[in-house]
């Protein structure tokens, strides 16, 4: 592993990895305790969309993807708030329409695509500097948004209804909280894809949610566990030569069934 | 006769889901020192009046005054005990972090605050004997003791009404007579409000007794230890009380037929 580090895409391999770690850590926590796993997987796949429209109009990828991300999100939250009953089947409609949106600007996009497959399944080791600077930045942005409202974030994950009684701005807490959602998912594609994104979003915290005794430690705790696994897994990937995204899911999903079994106990 | 100022008043106050009127012309006037049990059949529209005197509806037509504001304005004089949801067992947080969102406001950053609210939890839960659980998981409390926890939270705004949704869901006998006997002793400074869905144990302190079904009659203390035998709900048409309302000491409290209500007070 340590002379792996003497190459530059493996540095910034473990850069974008341990990035991806500490936003997915914060925002993986608040999905997970804001029952948004499956928005998550929305956005995710929706931003496949995104990823065509910049392809298709030869924008950069991040400023398509994340614009195109955020509105799919908002559209789907606003929905969803309406007709709660039904919000699942709604995403899923988004879900899929965001994705076959971006299938056909991209056939319709002249020339060959070589990197589709890496939106799919994430590039870790193309990850360019100008994105790790774009990472690190967000990263700040949710640090912020997390230690000024921590306080109402956690009234309204815990009790929305309470929240709303106290005064607490709820709707523009809940979109801010979407829209960072919706910036981490894309962020982390370039990690680990689209298709795997959730994984990454939701195990650490998931696992963490069990032991932390507050969203703080549970959020601390997601980001220790994300940058262990992400670690973890570019050394397999770098030793045995196999797809980083999938070999960084399979030592968190490994995680995941033994932290059941050892639960279950 | 509780002749003290009303301190929340209903007027005409009217209210549809969806098209669907599940409140119409309500008046009612919670005094000072009250001790009011809601009750009434399901989707009689109890929630829905709760909702509305907290502020987290508003009525389509009428008017809802809480000590001469409107219910959002004055959400500090009313503390709110929620009904108890259970999706939420496995939610990280501790007791003195719920308590300490009772003083979550608009205006005042918590984050300045903090401090002060805490030693403020820390007394409430301590007044409500629950010190030893201030670390403590919400998870691992029983049913009783996150009641308590909650209404640590409703205090942190020292509020001169205390609202409760369905308080005693999910606790056991022992534990509701423990929880009827914190009320009564809230009482003595505090005005109660409580939604009750088991109409077969409402405390015998209470001090009066609003059915809520579309309209809402409000019985008051002298009239519930009247034991005229009548039916609670006007469309019942059967001869036998659907309906006992058992309490210590005193077997059967049934309130006055409703028409005599609205005849006598007037209230439509």
């Amino acid at each position: 592993m340590i002379e792996a580090l003497q190459y530059d895409f493996m540095q910034h391999a473990l850069i974008a990895g341990l990035i991806a770690s500490i936003i997915c850590g914060i925002m993986g926590t608040l999905a997970i305790v804001n029952r948004l796993v499956f928005l998550s997987g929305g956005i995710a796949h929706a931003a496949y969309g995104g990823i065509g429209l910049s392809i298709f109009m030869g924008w950069p990828f991040l400023m398509g993807t994340i614009g195109f991300s955020i509105t799919a999100a908002i559209l789907m939250a606003i929905i969803a708030l309406n007709n709660k009953e039904r919000s699942d089947a709604i995403i899923g409609v988004i879900w899929a329409s965001g994705m076959a949106c971006g299938i056909v600007l991209v056939d319709l996009t002249p020339g060959y695509q070589v990197d589709l497959m890496s939106y799919l399944f994430g590039n870790i080791l193309t990850v360019p500097k100008t994105d790790l600077i774009v990472m690190g930045g967000i990263a700040c942005v949710i640090f912020m948004f997390i230690s000024l409202f921590y306080d109402n974030i956690l009234a309204i994950s815990y009790d929305e209804e309470f929240a709303r009684v106290r005064g607490v701005y709820v709707k523009s807490l809940y979109f801010s909280m979407i829209i960072l959602l919706a910036v981490t998912i894309v962020l982390v594609i370039q990690v680990v894809g689209l298709i795997l994104v959730i994984a990454l979003l939701t195990i650490p915290a998931y696992i963490m949610e069990q032991y932390a005794k507050s969203l703080f430690q549970m959020m601390i705790g997601s980001i220790f566990l994300g940058c262990l696994f992400s670690i973890v897994g570019l050394f397999f990937a770098f030793e045995f030569n196999i797809s980083a995204s999938a070999s960084i899911i399979l030592v968190a999903s490994s995680a995941f069934f033994i932290n059941i079994g050892f639960f279950r106990r | 006769m509780n002749n003290a100022p009303a301190l929340i008043e209903l007027k005409d106050v009217s209210f549809a889901y969806h098209q669907i009127t599940v409140l119409k012309n309500v008046n009612l006037s919670i005094r000072q020192n009250d001790y009011i049990a809601i009750i009434g059949p399901n989707g009689g529209g109890k929630t829905t009046l709760l909702k509305l005197i907290i502020g987290l509806l508003k009525p389509d037509s009428g008017s809802i005054v809480v000590r001469g504001q409107t219910p959002q304005k004055a959400s500090h004089i009313i503390g709110y005990v929620p009904q108890e949801v259970y999706n939420n067992r496995h939610f990280p947080i501790s007791v003195v972090d719920i308590v300490q969102m009772g003083a979550l406001s608009p205006k005042k950053h918590l984050f300045w605050h903090r401090k002060k609210n805490r030693q403020k939890a820390l007394e409430i839960l301590d007044r409500l004997d629950m010190s030893e659980y201030v670390k403590t998981s919400m998870g691992s409390l029983s049913g009783g003791q996150r009641q308590r926890v909650y209404i640590a939270r409703a205090l942190m705004t020292d509020p001169e009404v205390l609202l409760l949704d369905e308080p005693t869901t999910g606790i056991d006998a022992s534990g509701q007579v423990e929880f009827y006997h914190l009320l009564e002793a809230f009482n003595k400074t505090l005005t109660i409000v409580m939604v009750s869905h088991d109409m077969m144990a409402i405390s015998r302190h209470v001090k009066s007794v609003a059915c809520v079904n579309r309209n809402v009659y409000y019985h008051e203390q002298s009239e519930i230890s009247e034991t005229t035998i009548q039916s609670m709900y006007p469309d019942e048409k059967r001869n036998e009380c659907p309906i006992e309302l058992i309490a210590h000491g005193m077997p059967h409290r049934v309130l006055q037929h409703h028409d005599h209500c609205s005849e006598n007070g007037k209230s439509e």
